[in-house]
């Protein structure tokens, strides 16, 4: 009894940090810059395809590809920032949604064009698949990994907002624009790093994804409603919030799963709505 | 862009009846995207064959395909597209149908039409009773998964769990094996159905595992889901030496198998049709189909091309006659040897009465194949054998 | 439909003036008859579109208007499309009484007007449950909650399947004739004229709505709330109406779907039908009226045309189309078409 409540905390905690690694991005550009990023989900996307092409026909490894992924949507967010974001910084919510639901759509058609409309088979390293048994329950390797690098990545998330200079700057322009402007932050690019930072969090949770969600032309606008769900409960802005809300959605989904099949994904949209009716802001958000 | 649909209407309506007169028209209505495009591009692989092995002139007329994608589980669109063939496009019969949610809507318009409609894949039983012209060359998930339970309690399973995927299908597999199962003698211990888009199948399974089976029955249709079920078998440590992993055929498809790795070793599964299949038809079947498509082909491929053969013998019996009433009574009764093995259409219930192979994953010659261990032969639906008439 | 003066005009005369039929309002009418006489092979089509603009007329109804931005509007459509074709089969219920156990027969109740109206019904007491939580929230909560309240009415349709179908879709579906003549079949003679009648009908009832008082009051609402609670407007009272109407009508308009076409799918209330309606909408021009009607033809008819392709690459037409209606159109086709009028006009003044 005890050894299959830890395996699906355990289960569900893995599949929390992976939609933290989703969101989290999209948390740091909704918070930061107040700009309804819908496409956040495409990103993760390309970095999946972009992994699983560098591995499959250019023969690299996998921990070869991620930070290759990471750098090349970084590069695209930042054409894209340019080019298109920069006009509707001060647009409305739903001029920002459509916007990126417009990309989000280009991104799922240029995808089912290039890689076709089936699943793409991932194969990560031998060493990351497997289980062990421990604690009279079996756990997964890859979750076990995910687990890993998620807490990593937070950790150095928190360090960088807290404790450097960027940081500080990127919290002041949030903050109050003008002033920061005013006190000689360039605000345009520490926004530009930002927003870069956010999309390649995005690619990294894509192409950590994949292994256990597969990837498909559709993971675009599938995994987006997730991220959603669990920006808003988390608070936007808030790692911690982002980071709470993700366990806490992915325990509620395994928990489903294991214990009440026939709810199927039914817990996870009433817990959303039931946090957001008592919290709107969500639950570490600001406003 | 009213106008130019205007003119188009116009033009559509003078051109079609010098058209219709030397060709038959073929509906094809399957999933070319989604979750399911493969399935829509192996049983369009099969119809391609077919038509280049016996040439595409049946009866003095020649045979035209419209394909039309359906998309996925989609009935409403389905139904849209059977009705746009038929209205729009001409179409004398339709054919495809790879989901039963899409068979079982485009049933209707088969019937109201009146046309000749060929179930090429959906296994669902009832559903060649939703149109008295459709005909189905694929199999019902009945007929293969009854026998599969009562072979799985005369071969060491005493205790099983089922899990099935959340519809027709589905539920059909769990319903079947259970009742060959408990009519062997066999004790049903748990069941569950997961979410018909599910990915993440380690509760699921860990789950099944609590229970101590001594044999986890899975059913899932093609698509993506059975490489992710595999995934999920290694990662939960469930050891198939002692505990066997039953299902459908489609659960140690090639591309499953090249997905699961080692994992999907010892997974038995019931089916009508492996490329593996040791006959010399089969044997010319699939390196024509190699040739041509440079992949091995599978029960969709088999449905298609099995699907094709029906409609060509029909014509020829009718002598190009495309009336829904002559081609099913064509139809009826037909029998042949098809790449699966012998083969018949049942004349009452106009669907097909075939052998099930129960195989084995096992590593031959360094890959993963489905061994033929044991069959059944002249299986006939047993679930509309049971309906009262 | 628009008032091209500087003259000091007071409400009622604004109202008045807005009421008056354009003579290219006539002529768009007219033209949704032509349909009829000269493509009688894509009525089907024709009648899919009629109700996807009956379904965009209501959601401009709360995003045009009141300023709800809502993903999840296909829940309303969805719910009337699956009442229509419930009520239309057979049902046996036992009721557990203490004693002997109560058999209910209730037969299928098939005919199409009176079924429109319990659908109707029906979603707009869904729609009126709603608007309480509804009404409450703005942004980006808001959002979120539209998104997981269709979300969620989507599982429950797919775990009800003893109800529903579940993915099978509704079986049995038996609509009667329309006036006990008039089939519903496969070539469309009676669901298109059926269903533009209908999107007419309400389409009438919208104008009005929008140009009277309650209307005025709903912009007031979508510009500046505080203001209008200021101003001492029962803002939460409107919004909750508005958005029980919007909800009836888009029942109304999944009721003929179902009737016409005697299936109902899951497809009725997935989350890609609210997009879609969305992406319409906008494209057309948001607050309107018409723009959700020009943009659920061009966008049905466009997908139609194009998805003989793939039904995957179609989208990446519409997102260009999007991201270039957002950044240079932002009123949409009508808006832009508006702005054009402008300016012809005031170069030829």
């Amino acid at each position: 009894m005890l050894a299959s409540v830890i395996g699906v905390l355990f289960d569900g905690f893995a599949y929390g940090m992976l939609l933290f690694l989703l969101a989290v991005g999209l948390s740091v550009t909704l918070g930061m810059m107040n700009f309804v990023n819908l496409a956040h989900c495409s990103f993760a996307m390309i970095g999946g395809y972009v992994t699983v092409t560098l591995m499959s026909e250019a023969g690299w490894s996998f921990f070869a590809s991620l930070p290759m992924a990471f750098l090349g949507a970084a590069a695209v967010s930042v054409v894209l920032e340019r080019l298109l974001y920069r006009r509707l910084y001060r647009a409305t919510d739903l001029d920002q949604s459509l916007l990126t639901i417009g990309i989000v759509f280009v991104s799922i058609a240029t995808a089912a064009y290039i890689y076709g409309t089936a699943q793409l088979p991932v194969q990560v390293p031998g060493y990351l698949r497997g289980s062990f048994y421990e604690f009279g329950t079996t756990f997964g390797v890859y979750r076990l990994f995910l687990i890993g690098i998620s807490l990593v990545i937070s950790i150095l998330l928190v360090i960088t907002l807290e404790y450097t200079r960027f940081g500080a700057q990127v919290r002041a322009a949030v903050d109050n624009q003008r002033m920061a402007r005013g006190l000689g932050i360039d605000v345009n690019s520490v926004f530009a790093i930002t927003f870069a930072l956010g999309c390649g969090l995005a690619v990294l949770g894509g192409a950590l994804a994949i292994e256990m969600v597969g990837l498909d032309p559709n993971f675009a606008f599938a995994y987006l409603i997730y991220v959603l769900i669990v920006v808003s409960v988390g608070g936007l802005g808030s790692i911690g919030g982002t980071f709470t809300a993700a366990m806490l959605l992915g325990i509620s989904d395994s928990a489903g799963k294991y214990y009440f099949p026939q709810f199927g994904a039914f817990l996870i949209y009433l817990v959303m709505i039931a946090i957001l009716m008592w919290r709107p802001a969500g639950l570490f958000g600001r406003r | 862009m009213q106008k130019i649909l205007a003119g188009l209407g116009a033009f559509a309506l003078i051109a079609m009846p010098s058209a219709h007169a030397q060709s038959v028209k073929i509906g094809v209505v399957m999933s070319y995207s989604g979750q399911f495009a493969d399935t829509g591009t192996q049983i369009g692989n099969g119809i391609k064959l077919y038509m280049k092995q016996h040439g595409d002139t049946v009866a003095g007329k020649k045979i035209e395909i419209i394909s039309k994608d359906s998309g996925g589980i989609a009935p409403d669109v389905a139904k849209r597209l059977s009705q746009e063939a038929i209205v729009r496009d001409g179409a004398d019969m339709l054919a495809g149908y790879d989901l039963t949610p899409n068979a079982l809507a485009a049933a209707d318009v088969s019937a109201q039409a009146k046309k000749f409609m060929v179930n090429m894949n959906a296994a669902t039983s009832i559903i060649t009773t939703k149109s008295p012209y459709m005909v189905r060359t694929s199999f019902t998930v009945w007929q293969v998964n009854e026998a599969l339970g009562a072979w799985a309690f005369k071969n060491g399973v005493k205790k099983a769990y089922t899990l099935v995927s959340d519809f027709g299908p589905g539920w059909d597999g769990e319903a079947a094996f259970q009742k060959g199962f408990k009519d062997a003698g066999g004790e049903i211990i748990g069941s569950a159905r997961y979410p018909t888009n599910n990915q993440d199948f380690a509760p699921f399974l860990q789950r099944a595992k609590d229970t101590n089976p001594d044999g986890i029955y899975i059913w899932v249709p093609g698509g993506t889901q059975p490489a992710a079920i595999g995934k999920a078998i290694a990662e939960r440590g469930i050891d198939t030496s002692k505990v066997k992993i039953m299902g459908q055929g489609e659960l140690t498809f090639e591309e499953s198998l090249k997905g699961m790795g080692d994992a999907g070793l010892g997974i038995i599964t019931a089916f009508h049709y492996d490329y593996n299949h040791q006959s010399a038809m089969n044997k010319a079947f699939v390196t024509a189909y190699n040739a041509e498509f440079k992949r091995n082909p599978d029960m969709f491929s088999v449905g298609g091309y099995d699907g094709m053969h029906a409609i060509y013998e029909s014509l020829k019996k009718t002598n190009g006659n495309t009336d829904g009433e002559a081609l099913i009574n064509a139809v009826k009764g037909m029998k042949w040897e098809s790449p699966r093995g012998p083969m018949m259409i049942d004349p009452e219930t106009r669907d097909v009465v075939q052998t099930v192979y129960i195989r084995k994953v096992e590593k031959v010659g360094g890959h993963l194949v489905n061994v033929e261990i044991d069959k059944i032969e002249n299986v006939k639906d047993p679930f509309k054998a049971r309906m009262p008439k | 439909m628009a008032v091209m003066s500087n003259a000091v005009v007071t409400p009622r005369q604004y109202l008045h003036a807005q009421l008056r039929w354009h003579w290219i309002e006539v002529a768009f009418w007219l033209a949704t008859l032509l349909p009829i006489i000269v493509t009688p092979k894509y009525l089907v089509l024709a009648s899919q579109v009629a109700i996807t603009a009956l379904f965009a007329l209501s959601l401009d109804l709360i995003l045009g208007y009141a300023g709800i931005v809502s993903l999840g509007h296909a829940a309303f459509f969805g719910f009337g499309a699956y009442t229509a074709g419930i009520i239309t089969k057979p049902w046996t219920m036992s009721l557990p009484l203490p004693g002997r156990d109560l058999e209910i027969d209730l037969p299928g109740w098939g005919e199409p007007l009176t079924g429109l109206l319990i659908s109707a019904l029906a979603a707009g007491l869904l729609g009126y449950l709603m608007s309480f939580i509804i009404s409450r929230f703005r942004h980006l909560p808001l959002i979120m909650l539209t998104l997981g309240l269709g979300l969620l009415l989507y599982e429950v349709a797919n775990k009800a399947s003893w109800l529903t179908g579940g993915a099978d879709g509704l079986q049995g579906i038996h609509v009667w004739p329309l006036f006990g003549t008039l089939h519903f079949d496969l070539y469309g003679y009676t669901s298109y004229p059926y269903a533009l009648s209908v999107l007419f009908l309400l389409f009438l009832v919208c104008r009005r709505l929008t140009n009277s008082p309650f209307g005025l009051s709903l912009r007031g609402i979508r510009e500046n709330i505080t203001r209008m609670r200021a101003v001492g407007a029962e803002s939460r009272s409107h919004l909750r109406i508005v958005y029980t109407i919007s909800a009836a009508i888009a029942g109304t308009a999944g009721a003929i779907l179902t009737q016409t076409t005697e299936t109902a799918s899951l497809g009725v209330i997935e989350f890609q039908r609210s997009a879609d309606v969305l992406v319409m909408l906008v494209l057309g021009g948001v607050g309107r009226l018409y723009g959700g009607l020009i943009g659920a033809i061009i966008f049905m008819v466009a997908r139609d045309q194009f998805s003989g392709i793939n039904p995957q690459f179609w989208y990446f037409p519409i997102g260009a189309m999007l991201i270039f209606v957002v950044l240079f159109l932002p009123n949409g086709i009508l808006g832009g078409a508006e702005r054009l009028m402008a300016a012809i006009r005031s170069r030829s003044s």
